[in-house]
């Protein structure tokens, strides 16, 4: 999927590595036994580690070095086992230690990758840099008072994985689709929800540009905070059209960090390199080098589910899938595990995914609910194929079942029942549909007669009226074309 | 009646134990002359009621015979440990008025054990000096004096107002933490027992960090058994400590009277520097002569990177310490200036709420972390930390022990060397090779110079083996007879 932004003195490429910290799915903090929990009422979830007081002492929550290991495993990265955190310091109201626990040059986790599903079926690989684990900070609130801020400590020490990309990626899109993949890998995992709204995902894109066929890196701005996929990609956008236009004038890009405003879809200085921060990392004294052996990594990684990837390929190989289709279908666990009930039930792979895929995602995302709220169970969307499969009913019929299955939530069976909406499989009954017609149209059976073919569809929707839509097509037309026969 | 205060923790430990007395008539004893040596500026916060209440408590276990092992016993914190309750100042105008919910661990299992807290002692700032006199709440005067003269002397530091109230019976002990020599260099000043037990022995959890992979709590008391019941008390695994070591605690007092028969004395060359004092010199020697009379042999040995312990001490204890107190920020507790903005009330808080003292080490550390000195000092002051640690063990290889002076000189003038950081930090450089391998160190009270004024022997030994440390620190005492200060009763 190229990304060429047309200008003045040639055409341009972007270069763009994101940074992602995902919010680890875990009881309590990172360093201290207080809830990680979103939703409390300020600072409810502050023990006297996360608030900075004197003497108190971090101690790893190792829930969340799984949680780590777990990701990198699938992200098919390098797993360090031995790792060092660091002190990141700086002074701010809401990070009450006065320095973020992270981890520096010895990260728990190196160099991995992932690999993007592109539109047209085709993968893409982009690289791993790191992932590392370090405590949130804070939430300072400005505009709750005429000259106080106020500082929620919840987040305060809620643990973190900072997933570092590659300057791997070449447009917007790629952005787009590296985060739901990674979104997508994260839920697999149970290690992040991925919600980007509650900001238990966030991102940071490092944007660059160079002439098209160019491998240089240019200076690159970094753009932080961005909160859905969607503003990411507008984000980098922008920022990459301004980037061609302040070289293309003849300035240089400053290397500094920024942020996106999306209301005015526009990216403004907020540090520059001037102004960056000397972080002063050290490795924390308060904590012991992390180190763990092959059989703790051996041990998580027996426990790690099927990925998409691998889920993909299997949906290719076992149902005849196209990957696209596969990889829809299994972007998220909830969808695969949907589909797969469907389509062993129904004994037809790609009838289901058509009905999951097409009728069903497009009823979900109609009315804005995940596969988790379906008002159809995949039992019941199971049997609704059965009941096509075995002619029971039309295939007309059953988008009217569907219909009804959305509104009452019934077991299709019942509503074919209860509505006698079983098809007529009867031939003596549909015989005696074909004659009334033949002996009332005696012209257009002439026509047909003498080679207008294209009539059938005609007698056959007659015969579909005569007996309300139960007729089974296929045996109406199978019976037409014998008692039509000239 | 005797003298309450003059006791020993382990003789008013037996009689208690016989009713000779109670534990608040011992705790009241103590309160008063608390009351009267109030010029020493020993304490911070003086807690008289809670020290009643304890001790009557303490009273009521003694008779129900439900005694712990420092049951009734009169105790100074220092004012660096964490005490519910009680204000905890770290001896610095930036935590005045602070008042934690928590206890300390240290001082939680003192408490635990029926121990009696007299009050918070004071310190240096942030434990930040050798002569106590960078407190926020004034300098704090040693008991001693030197022969024929007034002038006030210091009583070492950083845990300068536990050397005080020790050495001049205000406690029978008290805490204190080392992290360069805090804990030894004041014992030797005012002729008292410092014990540092190795790094990871004391959980750090509630006090209030200086540099986080040096600091070590210890107990100071007049003697080495009282030092062995007391230590036994404080250290053990804390869950709440991630540098805590899951270890059992040995029974220190148990060791005590094994002697020194054929232990193998290191006597490191390097801690005798050309000019080194005189009479420190032959206390030194001394001491060697009374440790063979006892049975053990001495091996001359070399720690060859001994000189540079003090330079690398300056940079990581700094490098650590400006970023253990950037949580002092004024937003959450302690003092706070108001500024226009938040930087400017940040500067306006620390420049008011820290001494000289604290300032020049943020400073140090903070450069010696920046981004490109990070190589040149802070890397370099680790990897000569690892040498030093390597000498160590190599002589732990041939030896049972190390025999050296606790520190350079005596106690000096209240009015000495301010003006001097350099001079000041020297005061450190026998002690704190011991807090850069984390092993355990000891200071003995082992004479008088010829003013009259007490000098210590510092005691070393491998990690986790303070058992040799203290049988060795009692053949000293034992030999040593130290004229401890009279008092009339």
């Amino acid at each position: 999927m190229s990304f060429i932004i047309k200008g003045e003195t040639g055409d341009w490429e972007v270069v763009i590595g994101l940074e992602v910290h995902a919010q680890v799915i875990s009881k309590a903090k990172l360093f201290s036994g207080a809830s990680a929990e979103f939703g409390a009422g300020p600072n409810e979830h502050v023990s006297l580690v996360d608030a900075g007081m004197p003497g108190m002492l971090p101690v790893l929550n190792e829930k969340c070095v799984e949680q780590a290991v777990r990701t990198g495993l699938g992200l098919k990265a390098k797993i360090n086992q031995r790792s060092v955190f660091a002190r990141k310091n700086y002074f701010y109201a809401d990070m009450p230690q006065g320095y973020q626990i992270s981890q520096y040059d010895q990260p728990i986790v190196g160099e991995g990758t992932l690999i993007l599903d592109m539109p047209d079926g085709e993968t893409r690989a982009i690289g791993i840099e790191r992932l590392h684990v370090e405590q949130d900070a804070g939430k300072s609130v400005h505009d709750l008072h005429a000259t106080k801020s106020m500082i929620d400590l919840n987040r305060s020490g809620v643990p973190l994985m900072e997933i570092v990309s590659k300057p791997d990626l070449r447009s917007p899109e790629e952005a787009g689709l590296y985060l739901k993949k990674l979104r997508s890998i994260l839920r697999y995992l149970g290690t992040c929800d991925g919600n980007m709204e509650e900001g238990s995902m966030r991102c940071d894109a490092n944007v660059s540009v160079r002439p098209v066929g160019s491998t240089e890196l240019r200076t690159r701005c970094e753009i932080k905070n961005v909160n859905s996929v969607r503003f990411v990609m507008q984000a980098i956008e922008h920022e990459a059209k301004r980037h061609v236009d302040v070289w293309e004038s003849g300035a240089q890009v400053d290397q500094e960090t920024r942020l996106y405003d999306s209301n005015r879809n526009e990216t403004r200085t907020m540090r520059s390199k001037e102004m960056a921060h000397d972080y002063r990392y050290f490795p924390d004294p308060d904590l012991l080098p992390l180190e763990f052996d092959d059989a703790y990594v051996a041990g998580i990684k027996a426990t790690l589910p099927e990925l998409p990837d691998d889920k993909k390929a299997r949906f290719i190989s076992a149902y005849g899938l196209s990957a696209y289709d596969a990889g829809v279908l299994v972007a998220e666990q909830e969808s695969a595990a949907y589909y797969e009930h469907v389509a062993k039930l129904s004994g037809d792979a790609k009838l289901a995914n058509n009905w999951v895929a097409n009728n069903l995602f497009a009823v979900l995302n109609d009315k804005g609910v995940g596969i988790g709220e379906s008002p159809i169970s995949a039992e019941h969307l199971g049997k609704l194929l059965l009941l096509i499969k075995n002619n029971t009913i039309s295939g007309r019929q059953a988008k009217d079942v569907f219909e009804i299955m959305i509104k009452s939530g019934q077991d299709p069976n019942v509503i074919v029942e209860e509505r006698g909406m079983k098809q007529i499989t009867d031939t003596g009954a549909i015989d005696a549909a074909i004659d009334q017609i033949i002996s009332q149209n005696a012209d257009k059976v002439a026509q047909y007669r003498e080679g207008k073919e294209t009539l059938m569809g005609w007698f056959v929707g007659q015969v579909m009226k005569a007996t309300q839509g139960k007729a089974n097509p296929a045996l109406c037309s199978e019976l037409l074309k014998k008692k039509l026969a000239p | 009646m005797t003298n309450l205060t003059t006791l020993t923790i382990a003789a008013a430990r037996d009689k208690l134990a016989k009713k000779e007395f109670t534990a608040l008539e011992l705790t009241e004893a103590h309160l008063a002359a608390m009351e009267k040596h109030k010029a020493l500026n020993a304490f911070i916060t003086e807690t008289p009621d809670i020290a009643c209440a304890r001790a009557k408590e303490s009273d009521a276990r003694i008779q129900s015979g439900k005694a712990g092992a420092l049951e009734g016993i009169p105790l100074g914190i220092k004012d660096l440990f964490c005490t519910e309750g009680v204000q905890t100042t770290a001896a610095s105008h930036i935590l005045e008025g602070f008042t934690p919910q928590y206890e300390s661990t240290v001082s939680q299992k003192l408490r635990d054990a029926g121990s009696v807290m007299l009050g918070k002692l004071n310190l240096d700032e942030f434990a930040m000096g050798s002569s106590n006199m960078t407190s926020y709440f004034g300098p704090v005067k040693s008991p001693w004096k030197a022969k024929g003269r007034s002038d006030d002397l210091v009583p070492g530091g950083s845990s300068g107002g536990s050397a005080a109230a020790v050495s001049g019976y205000l406690a029978m002990g008290a805490t204190g933490t080392d992290t360069g020599g805090s804990i030894r260099q004041p014992a030797s000043f005012v002729g008292i027992v410092g014990v540092k037990p190795t790094y990871g022995r004391c959980s750090r959890w509630g006090i209030v960090a200086f540099a986080s992979s040096l600091d070590q709590a210890g107990p100071m008391t007049r003697t080495v058994r009282d030092a062995a019941i007391m230590l036994k008390v404080m250290c053990g695994h804390d869950p709440k400590d991630s540098t805590s070591a899951k270890l059992d605690v040995p029974d220190f007092e148990a060791a005590l009277g094994k002697g020194v028969k054929g232990l193998r004395i290191g006597i490191p060359k390097e801690y005798r520097p050309d000019g080194l004092n005189g009479e420190v010199a032959a206390l030194w020697d001394k001491g060697i002569q009374w440790l063979k009379d006892a049975g053990a042999t001495t091996v001359d040995i070399s720690l060859p990177h001994t000189s540079a312990a003090l330079p690398t001490y300056y940079i990581v204890a700094p490098a650590e310490a400006s970023s253990n107190l950037a949580r002092y920020d004024g937003v959450r507790y302690g003092q706070r200036v108001e500024g226009r903005s938040l930087d400017e009330m940040y500067s306006k808080t620390r420049a008011a709420g820290f001494g000289f003292e604290v300032k020049n080490r943020i400073l140090i550390g903070t450069y010696v972390l920046s981004a490109g000195y990070y190589d040149a000092y802070y890397l370099k002051a680790q990897k000569i930390r690892a040498l030093i640690l390597k000498d160590f063990s190599d002589a732990f290889a041939k030896v049972d022990a190390i025999l050296t002076p606790t520190a350079p000189t005596a106690a000096f003038g209240l009015n000495d060397k301010q003006d001097d950081p350099v001079a000041m930090y020297l005061n450190d450089v026998f002690t704190v090779p011991a807090n850069l391998a984390g092993i355990p160190g000891a200071s003995v009270p082992a004479g008088l110079n010829s003013e009259g004024l007490p000098l210590g022997l510092q005691v070393l030994t491998k990690r986790w083996d303070e058992e040799t440390m203290f049988r060795v620190c009692q053949v000293l005492e034992d030999a040593a007879q130290f004229p401890y200060l009279t008092v009339t009763p």
